[in-house]
């Protein structure tokens, strides 16, 4: 049988319209703007001013603490302005805008398509290369890789979880990378494990992947200490608490992180970008993008340079559909709509879909029924109704007793909700003002 | 008969014992309260609304008891005439304060402000806010979902349909700053209420620069500094891109709003203005 997370989890329809798209790169954009916060933690420091003329690859904006990570120039050309650009967030955030000027690289940057398989450099060397190219977690959260490589002190690793599950329906992007650069992918593995010291690397894959399963296995069998495991398909599962659940069957404790139960969980994507870093000397500053969606002419799976108008991206996707009613920012599930086509693809950007206008909306909400399927839904073990309207009449302490923080916004609760009721939301709200409220008694 | 009476007899002893214990218990624990307590409440309005910053009404007679001095204690809904009640109970003296109302400091109505989005999710400012910078291309802006309305236990505030903004009822505001605390976007700010409910305030609090500013909303400050320049009393003060008029220097002669070049000053219940000479004279000749 196989294995998955045992609590909660919905089955949304896969839709995934791009699989087997080979990955394919589109013409450079006139303008880049680079978001200098692309990642959680501190926002980066611009360490180039107006006027300047930068190379792809060369550092733009500095990390300023431990959390955080470096920014590199995406493209070569002159910096036009900083300045404020709304960007994927949301909100106005600082840009660094970059008029394009051909294609030239950092001479420092390997550009051969050669594979380099052998791993020569220590621990400490890796993870120093990994916070310099400013590698982030490129599932969708962002989180530094180098701080998830730093195991603290006192804890043991020994298992490397590989999450290359992608069970947000739609994206392709991870599976398309596993097709096309499965040993680039192992080495990047093992340059990980060797950073943290973990025995074993496990990849994770859901099964309405056969062919990845298949071509990842042979690939593994070259390496030794890597297994593919295969997954039942089931949302949430790239959760990494619900992955860990799945794969080793260890639980996290509440509040706690992976490397408590003796894990480090990192993505498929992320792998492959610690590869270029280590071995070909390439800051992260291009990753794949799914452009799908139901009216799509030409679903595909595009390598597109950070700070790219996503307008460009749909573009070579066949345009924008004319019953275009929403574009989203990432995964449907866990993706956030944009207001306009112009914000820039950042590190986290893993999809760009195009919803029809019929699929757009909110369904109209209802009162609460007490089906209890929120519930039964969260893989967390969480009681969402309960946690809203705690929200809702702004009772913070019980929410923190009913370990709201815990809640990883899945959308598990609001997908299945047959009221239609907006939970997420304002679980959201109450876990934002909870964490401000929490901060304040801190300081 | 005989049980009757046994019965009757039995619990009239009963009764008298248990009688004597709780009158023994209740003058052992006797909560003794400072009747001036229930007196000033009595002068409050009732309403425990929060803006003394005490729980409750009672919760705010009680300090008024407790404390030395009225100094920094103060009834926003009841007003002066409550506080000076309850310092005639009290034996104080209470500060005199000048009235005080919520403005709504965003003046981009639907015409002004550019929609860029349809917001669909729940009907609230607070969770909107969590989501993004709102619908229009402000990020300062007001919202629209009427978080102040839902706050004010007044029904003092409303969202008029036609532009979209929250409207405060002057007669019904008592100035307990509930909407001040409910708005995400930190729009509405308690302001003196000035001679003869006449106000004037800058209707904006966007901070993005000039040309930003105005792409955004064609009533946005786009801190040109002309109102500055016009004030003769150092009242307006520019910070961040955005004016400010210190209502305690306004002397409300209304020059910046006739400078105002966006119409982000407002001015609230004066008489309409004399039209000037030139004016007259431009009227004159378009009739011609």
């Amino acid at each position: 049988m196989l294995k998955t997370f045992p609590k909660g989890g919905v089955h949304p329809k896969e839709n995934k319209f791009s699989a087997g798209k080979p990955i394919e790169k589109i013409e450079l954009p006139k303008q880049v703007s680079i978001p200098v916060s692309q990642h959680i933690g501190a926002p980066s420091e611009p360490v180039v001013a107006k006027g300047d003329t930068v190379k792809a690859g060369q550092l733009i904006a500095k990390s300023t603490g431990f959390v955080s990570a470096n920014i590199h120039s995406s493209v070569s050309g002159k910096v036009l302005k900083i300045d404020k650009v709304l960007d994927t967030s949301g909100y106005k955030q600082t840009c660094i805008i970059i008029d394009v000027e051909g294609d030239e690289w950092m001479e420092s940057i390997d550009r051969s398509a050669e594979i380099k398989n052998n791993i020569d450099i220590s621990a400490e060397e890796i993870k120093n290369k990994v916070a310099a190219c400013g590698i982030v977690g490129l599932g969708g959260a962002t989180f530094p890789t180098h701080v998830k490589m730093s195991v603290p002190p006192g804890k043991t690793c020994n298992h490397l979880v590989i999450n290359a599950v992608e069970c947000e329906p739609y994206l392709t992007a991870d599976h398309q990378i596993m097709m096309e650069r499965a040993e680039e992918i192992m080495i990047g593995c093992k340059l990980i494990q060797k950073a943290i010291g973990a025995g074993k690397v496990l990849i994770g894959i859901e099964n309405n992947k056969p062919d990845a399963i298949r071509h990842m296995s042979e690939t593994a069998k070259k390496f030794d200490n890597i297994e593919v495991h295969a997954l039942k398909v089931q949302y949430p599962q790239g959760g990494e608490k619900q992955l860990i659940k799945a794969v080793l069957n260890r639980e996290v404790p509440s509040g706690g992180l992976p490397i408590d139960v003796g894990c480090v969980v990192q993505n498929v994507g992320t792998a492959y970008a610690v590869y270029e870093a280590v071995q070909k000397n390439k800051p992260l500053f291009e990753r794949v993008v799914t452009v799908t969606g139901k009216s799509v002419k030409k679903p595909s799976n595009i390598l597109a340079r950070i700070g790219t108008p996503i307008n460009m991206l749909i573009e070579a996707a066949g345009g924008l559909p004319e019953d275009t009613g929403k574009i989203v920012n990432g995964g449907p599930m866990m993706g956030k709509a944009v207001s306009t086509d112009t914000v820039p693809v950042t590190k986290g950007t893993s999809g760009v879909l195009i919803f029809p206008q019929d699929s757009a909306t909110r369904p109209e909400n209802f009162n609460c029924i007490r089906c209890g399927r929120c519930a039964s839904a969260c893989p967390m073990g969480l009681e969402p109704y309960l946690l809203k309207n705690m929200t809702v009449v702004k009772m913070y302490e019980e929410l923190q007793a009913q370990h709201a923080l815990d809640c990883m916004e899945c959308g598990s609760c609001a997908f299945t909700c047959p009221a239609g009721i907006p939970l997420l939301d304002y679980i959201r709200l109450g876990k934002a003002n909870l964490n401000k409220i929490l901060r304040a008694k801190k300081s | 008969m005989e049980i009757i009476l046994n019965t009757l007899i039995s619990l009239s002893l009963l009764g008298v014992v248990l009688a004597v214990i709780l009158y023994i218990v209740a003058q052992k624990f006797k909560v003794v309260e400072d009747p001036r307590i229930d007196a000033a409440a009595a002068f409050t309005p009732g309403a425990n609304c929060g803006g003394c910053g005490y729980p409750g009404c009672r919760g705010f007679a009680e300090a008024c008891v407790k404390a030395d001095s009225l100094d920094g204690l103060f009834c926003p809904a009841g007003g002066n005439e409550t506080m000076k009640n309850i310092a005639e109970v009290l034996g104080m003296v209470a500060e005199e304060k000048e009235p005080q109302i919520a403005v709504v400091r965003c003046n981009g109505s639907h015409d002004k402000r550019r929609k860029t989005t349809n917001f669909d999710g729940p009907s609230s400012c607070a969770v909107s806010n969590t989501l993004y910078g709102g619908d229009t291309d402000c990020p300062y802006g007001c919202l629209g979902l009427g978080d102040c309305v839902v706050a004010c236990t007044f029904d003092a505030i409303f969202i008029d349909e036609e532009s979209g903004l929250p409207m405060v009822d002057e007669e019904k505001c008592t100035s307990c700053g509930a909407c001040v605390k409910a708005c995400p976007k930190s729009i509405i700010e308690i302001r003196n209420k000035g001679k003869k409910s006449r106000r004037i305030y800058v209707s904006c609090i966007n901070k993005d620069k000039g040309a930003e500013a105005k792409r955004a909303c064609n009533s946005a400050c786009i801190a040109c500094n002309k109102c500055v320049k016009a004030c003769a009393y150092d009242a307006i003060t520019i910070e961040n891109f955005c004016a400010y008029i210190d209502f305690e220097k306004c002397k409300l002669c209304r020059k910046c709003v006739s400078e105002c070049p966006t119409g982000a000053i407002l001015e609230l219940n004066f008489p309409p203005r004399k039209e000037s000479a030139v004016q007259k004279e431009a009227k004159v000749t378009e009739t011609e």
